[in-house]
């Protein structure tokens, strides 16, 4: 076979459905291959939209996204959607054509070293020079990308070995000595961490992303409701615990609930389970959590201890330890008097907004959303504030359901994402929260939603600003704003000349409407929303301070 | 503080820009690297000398190096009981009345003159970072025109 149908028939070994992507020069051999080749493309309108979407996809399903480009630009275009699957450890496997083997280092046309500028933001990466090294590389790439902490790992193929001829040899399994990944808890670490917990008088869990990539949601329920301790989720970990229940407190950090906030500042014991304790949680890390000692569950041993002073860590899989945990925990602490101090900040410092006169509010709209849909779709976000409101407002029943750009904070990856998601969840209804400003980052895509009929709907609420940003210039700028007044197309034509629907919504009886019409639509939908301008994202604590710090500027 | 490094990898192209990226990253300076193949020519040993500012992130480099897919072991010798030379070629100033001199000092030192031509000298030595260090003061009365070292290399004993 040749390289290039070797790749494809590796891909198929996989497991993969779909592959995102966009062809050019170096990677002709595969395009032609993928030609008569049964499997999934499609075709983009923007490498960075392939990325985007591989994630979106990865996400939502907990398989391994695969996108596809040509050498140089092509690659170079998929830079930071990889990096944006790096920060949020989703896994990805992104192929890319070099030039021939023999040109390498030449500055030949559409020449970038592909692999040294992708080794910050790879868990791993590839240069494949021998065509019989192709079939191995790749399984190995996969396994990589989806075991322990998951990451993006990228393969580059140059064209002659695309070109070159080898038996189609598919490793079924993979062993690498240097790369072993540990996911059973250490035994006696698990019993210290059960005596500490059952001696706690204010415990908190803090759950976060690595809860839904171990799919250890039911048993982190379980745990919970056993030791009846509050759980925060970081906004990663939102819908890896119901925010209906009792126990929820919400997400924590900078644009956390002051009751998450309050409660995390007061504890005297967190039991942090995939999650990181970067900064936008932390706030002022040394007035974080002083009255705290830490359980710190993570499969990536990196993450431990290295923000926050950690008295038992416990690397590995969370599904396994917090059973194992559970299995070892024989007196349950007595928090009954911690909760009512929790259920008292939950009422004194709910969230809230001011529902003015005339002026649509995105928190409204959120509102209607979750009435609509109950939690049983997947809602997909640009960044910013529309992200942040849709953190606060949407309430996250179910992984899996909140895909988001969380450590890179990446406009434009929420359309891209959302028609990934809605590829690999069909039966689900996707929707992206969009602003006005981030929506422009990846328009393109409307064409590929269209002429692939995926059926997304996308809700920008257009305030005419870049508004976290004016947000920060109103607040800490003196509202000089530089450059955040932003101008947008009329979305409702841009949609249909697409051929998709656009709707434009201006008052507050026609939202759900609006939403539920759009709904109904076989189709990809924009509804634009004209929301308050100087709507801000409440509570907030300014960086820099103690994460009980916070203003509102609701007083 | 001088931290002493050592870390077992893959023998593959690539391994050490990754090793060498992770230091880059947080400004960090590598003071001596010194790589080669092992008894398996599968992997290689490298010796990596690095001036830490704060030990926190020293920690974090490790386990990042640790974490890195082509990385089999990492081991810090700066607190582990190990033995250490390096080899040093140096060009001194030379004249034949010198030699004398120069063998008295060779008595306390491994080290040897392994060429002479016109008014240089060329002098091969080995020895731990202490002995290098007072062997270079030294050499450097008769006056130093060239320098080169291999960098550190560790073994545990």
């Amino acid at each position: 076979m040749k390289g290039a149908q070797i790749l494809l028939a590796s891909l198929k070994k996989a497991g993969v459905e779909v592959i995102f992507g966009y062809p050019g020069g170096q990677v002709l051999p595969i395009f032609d291959a993928l030609y008569d080749f049964n499997i999934k493309f499609i075709l983009m309108r923007h490498e960075q939209g392939a990325a985007h979407a591989a994630d979106g996809y990865a996400r939502a399903t907990g398989k391994v996204g695969v996108c596809l480009a040509t050498s140089g630009p092509g690659a170079t275009n998929l830079v930071t959607g990889i990096a944006n699957a790096y920060m949020d450890s989703i896994p990805m496997v992104a192929i890319t054509g070099q030039v021939g083997t023999h040109l390498i280092g030449n500055d030949a046309f559409q020449e970038a070293d592909v692999t040294g500028i992708t080794r910050p933001i790879t868990k791993h990466n590839f240069l494949v020079k021998d065509v019989k090294d192709l079939a191995r590389t790749i399984a190995e790439a996969f396994y990589i990308a989806s075991s322990g902490r998951p990451g993006p790992v990228l393969i580059d193929i140059p064209v002659d070995v695309q070109r070159a001829e080898a038996d189609f040899i598919w490793p079924e399994d993979i062993k690498i000595r240097s790369y072993q990944p540990t996911y059973f808890g250490h035994p006696g670490q698990i019993k210290k961490a059960a005596k500490l917990i059952s001696l706690a008088k204010k415990p908190i869990i803090y759950a976060g992303g690595g809860v839904i990539t171990s799919g250890a949601h039911f048993v982190l329920r379980e745990l919970a409701e056993r030791i009846q301790a509050p759980v925060t989720t970081t906004f990663m970990g939102l819908g890896c615990f119901p925010s209906t229940n009792k126990l929820y407190l919400g997400m924590l950090g900078m644009h956390g609930t002051a009751y998450a906030n309050h409660a995390t500042m007061e504890a005297d014991l967190i039991i942090a389970v995939g999650a990181r304790f970067d900064d936008r949680v932390t706030g002022r890390l040394d007035h974080f959590a002083p009255y705290a000692k830490v359980i710190h569950i993570d499969i990536d041993p990196s993450s431990i201890s290295k923000n926050v002073k950690v008295e038992i860590p416990i690397v590995g899989d969370a599904k396994n330890i917090i059973g194992e945990l559970l299995e070892e925990i024989k007196k349950v602490p007595d928090t009954s008097l911690w909760l009512k101090t929790v259920d008292a900040w939950k009422k004194k410092h709910p969230l809230t907004y001011k529902s003015s006169g005339k002026l649509l509010k995105p928190q409204y709209i959120l509102e209607q959303l979750w009435g609509l849909t109950k939690g049983d779709a997947i809602i997909c976000t640009e960044v910013g504030q529309s992200q942040m409101w849709a953190c606060q407002w949407y309430k996250h029943l179910n992984p899996r359901t909140w895909i988001s750009s969380g450590g890179l904070g990446t406009m434009g990856f929420g359309f891209p994402a959302a028609m990934g998601a809605k590829l690999g969840v069909p039966e689900k209804e996707v929707f992206n929260i969009a602003g006005d400003g981030s929506i422009q980052m990846n328009i393109q895509e409307l064409a590929t939603c269209v002429a692939n009929k995926i059926n997304v709907k996308v809700l920008i609420f257009n305030n005419g600003y870049l508004g976290m940003v004016r947000q920060w210039q109103e607040l800490f700028y003196k509202k000089r704003y530089s450059y955040t007044p932003i101008t947008s197309p009329d979305f409702v034509k841009l949609a249909e000349s697409y051929g998709a629907v656009g709707m434009r919504v201006t008052k507050k009886e026609q939202v759900k409407k609006a939403i539920q019409k759009a709904m109904k639509i076989n189709n990809t939908v924009f509804v634009e929303f004209i929301i308050e301008p100087e709507e801000n994202v409440w509570p907030m604590v300014p960086a820099g301070h103690a994460i009980n710090n916070m203003i509102d500027g609701l007083a | 503080m001088r931290h002493t490094i050592s870390v077992l990898v893959e023998n593959k192209f690539g391994v050490l820009a990754r090793i060498a990226g992770l230091f880059s990253a947080r400004g960090y300076n590598i003071a001596s690297l010194a790589v080669s193949e092992t008894l398996d020519p599968t992997i290689s040993y490298m010796t990596i000398v690095v001036e830490a500012q704060d030990e926190k992130i020293l920690e974090q480099i490790k386990k990042q190096l640790n974490k890195l897919i082509d990385v089999i072991t990492v081991t810090d010798f700066t607190k582990k009981e190990h033995i250490d030379r390096e080899l040093v070629l140096t060009k001194i100033n030379y004249s034949p009345k010198d030699k004398e001199k120069l063998e008295s000092i060779f008595l306390k030192y491994v080290g040897k003159i392994i060429h002479c031509k016109d008014d240089i000298a060329i002098i091969e030595a080995v020895g731990n970072h202490v002995q290098i260090k007072s062997l270079l003061e030294e050499l450097d009365k008769f006056g130093i025109k060239e320098l080169i070292r291999t960098g550190k290399l560790v073994i545990s004993n």
